[in-house]
């Protein structure tokens, strides 16, 4: 224990003749941080309320519509969703299918396989693509990864687009590189962190005896891994694979600028879709009236999807690491 | 030589030596490709990060000088030259605000939840909440000042954007201060009470020195997390080409937005100027995360 953590002495008597102005301050404190406490639940609060009946005039306009319709021209006062709600769903798949392996490759490599001294290495470049700014993911995203990929899809179609699954999702020509696929890309970069952590933090309650019981009996470090530690993650890891998702869906302005917006169902990976979030930010400037409305409704609806998605991935984690400890 | 108690590594390596001889070609095989692969999986993550950084670097790196922190904004896209000044001085403005207001609500907040609600109902709930608003996106955040304090102002103010950076900073600070007071060892707390200080004397003079690294260290990130955040900016800041020193009237602007802005635009000269801006706020960033590391690796509680 240090001894900077002792209180000065010369201000000890004061406490000691236990007056009523001490009791106040006591229990002022103490509300003090209950009040902070509780702003934060009133924040909450505030939010679903204010969203709610701000966005009520667009959902009262477009009824179910709003969901079901995919034409979204805001000059003529038609606000379908179903573009942007399929777009968001498309890119938060490829991100998931991208980064989810890659997260978990990573995760073991630290836990099981790396030397200590690297493993600092590691979670050094996990935290700094963390902390690399949405926005300049995006930049580089539009300046340099959408022009240099566009002519390499534009081989791919060429080569496997007429064929019967692949040309599905890979036909159409290669367009200018801002696309699905390339939004997904650079999202799958930016879930990685998340999903890494957390099921770095899974493998680290995998009981050290069962690991070395595995080894004893001569399995081979990946036989290890798929034996000791991954059946006993599994839960952990479908709830970082869910937070991943709940990040990937609200992510706004990377795929606002990868993306390309335009408002289309189109099952083609190197066509050029909308997302919510994005939409939001791209249209907010001119928007006006029941279009600001139609936006806000928007809000409110990603609102409780991510809200759905994290409590429900919340609760998988804590049940899992709950499972663990009791084990 | 300290000695290390034997841990997975060194059972792996002992076996690896002693059993190598006696595995099947298909079980070394199998061995082998799935430690590529878990360093292939890192490399997938490094490289890009690389990329992006040395890019950054390098296009960013020769336009920033002097006169890029500090000149105006061209409001021509397509005007060569300088000018990221206003951006900066938003920046600095609206996170510096956005950490006035968040941190210490956010650090009394995480003392209710350690040092008096502990487990019950009303702690449990809050807990719960402050893990839900970190996943609320940054862009819903931007909506909801929009809807609550832009449309009552009838002004887009720099204010906004700190209320907005303020509200999602302050789960990350709720978040990493508990489990930091967590930390404080209960001795330190028994022994000042039973020397007769109040809870409150306790709780300010011995509990959170204690627990100051960690605090600091978590602030640090939601800092770093707040200065990059683009949309809630856009949404409710709007835009000013003339740096805007006052965070109640006018419009400002911060460098992520203006990256943004930048960006999209096909003409050389805003590229250049939006990389210019990205290396200015990736520096800042990265300087808040790499301080944060330090801090919490030099001071904190074992």
């Amino acid at each position: 224990m240090t001894a900077t953590t002792l209180p000065p002495p010369g201000e000890a008597p004061d406490d000691l003749t236990s007056t009523d102005a001490g009791a106040t301050v006591d229990t002022g404190f103490r509300w003090a941080t209950l009040g902070a406490g509780v702003a934060i639940l009133v924040v909450l609060g505030l939010i679903a309320w204010a969203s709610i009946t701000k966005s009520w005039p667009a959902f009262r306009d477009q009824g179910l519509g709003f969901f079901t319709k995919d034409r979204w021209a805001p000059s003529q006062g038609s606000f379908g969703a179903l573009s942007m709600i399929y777009g968001t769903m498309v890119v938060s798949i490829i991100a998931l299918i991208v980064a989810v392996p890659v997260s978990i490759g990573i995760a073991l490599f630290t836990s099981e396989v790396a030397p200590r001294r690297l493993r600092g290495l590691i979670t050094l470049v996990v935290d700094l693509l963390a902390a690399v700014p949405s926005v300049v993911y995006g930049l580089w995203g539009v300046v340099f990864v959408a022009p240099s990929v566009s002519g390499f899809y534009d081989s791919i179609s060429g080569a496997v687009g007429d064929w019967p699954i692949l040309g599905f999702f890979f036909g159409g020509g290669g367009g200018s590189g801002r696309s699905f696929l390339t939004a997904g890309l650079i999202l799958a970069l930016m879930v990685t962190p998340i999903i890494t952590s957390v099921t770095r933090e899974v493998f680290a309650t995998v009981p050290q005896g069962e690991k070395d019981a595995a080894l004893a009996l001569g399995a081979t470090r990946w036989e290890m891994i798929r034996g000791a530690v991954l059946p006993h993650s599994f839960g952990g890891m479908v709830g970082a694979t869910m937070l991943g998702l709940g990040r990937a869906m609200g992510e706004t302005i990377a795929v606002a600028l990868t993306i390309g917006s335009s408002f289309q169902i189109r099952s083609e990976l190197f066509r050029s879709g909308a997302a919510m979030p994005s939409t939001i930010a791209l249209e907010w400037g001119e928007a006006a009236g029941t279009h600001r409305s139609a936006l806000i409704g928007l809000g409110v609806a990603l609102f409780a999807a991510t809200l759905a998605v994290n409590s429900a991935a919340r609760a998988v984690v804590t049940r899992a690491e709950r499972k663990m400890r009791g084990a | 030589m300290t000695t290390v108690p034997i841990g997975a590594d060194d059972l792996a390596a002992a076996t690896e030596v002693t059993l190598e001889a006696n595995l099947t070609p298909r079980r070394r095989v199998t061995n082998v490709v799935a430690t590529v692969a878990m360093v292939g999986s890192f490399a997938v993550a490094a490289i890009p990060l690389a990329l992006i950084i040395g890019y950054v670097f390098v296009k960013g790196g020769q336009v920033v000088d002097l006169a890029f922190l500090t000149e105006s904004i061209p409001n021509s896209y397509r005007r060569v030259g300088p000018g990221m000044g206003p951006a900066v001085v938003g920046t600095a403005l609206i996170t510096a605000a956005a950490s006035a207001l968040s941190i210490p609500l956010g650090v009394l907040g995480a003392i209710y939840l350690n040092e008096y609600g502990k487990q019950n109902r009303l702690a449990r709930t809050i807990r719960f909440m402050t893990d839900v608003m970190t996943g609320v996106p940054s862009v819903v955040m931007g909506v909801f000042i929009y809807v609550v304090w832009v449309l009552r102002f009838k002004e887009q103010t720099g204010f906004a954007g700190a209320l907005a950076l303020a509200c999602l900073m302050l789960p990350i600070v709720v978040r990493t201060t508990e489990e930091m007071l967590r930390l404080v060892p209960d001795e330190l707390r028994l022994a000042s009470l039973a020397l007769g200080a109040r809870q409150w004397r306790t709780t300010l003079t011995v509990v959170l020195p204690a627990a100051l690294p960690g605090i600091t260290s978590g602030a640090m990130l939601a800092v770093a997390r707040a200065a990059g955040e683009t949309a809630p900016i856009m949404l409710v800041t709007g835009l000013t080409y003339h740096a805007n020193w006052n965070l109640f009237e006018g419009n400002n602007t911060t460098l992520a937005s203006q990256i943004f802005r930048n960006a999209g635009q096909p003409y050389e000269a805003a590229q250049l100027r939006a990389y210019g801006a990205a290396f200015t706020l990736i520096l800042l960033v990265f300087g808040c995360t790499l301080l944060a590391r330090l801090i919490s690796r030099r001071f904190s509680i074992k």
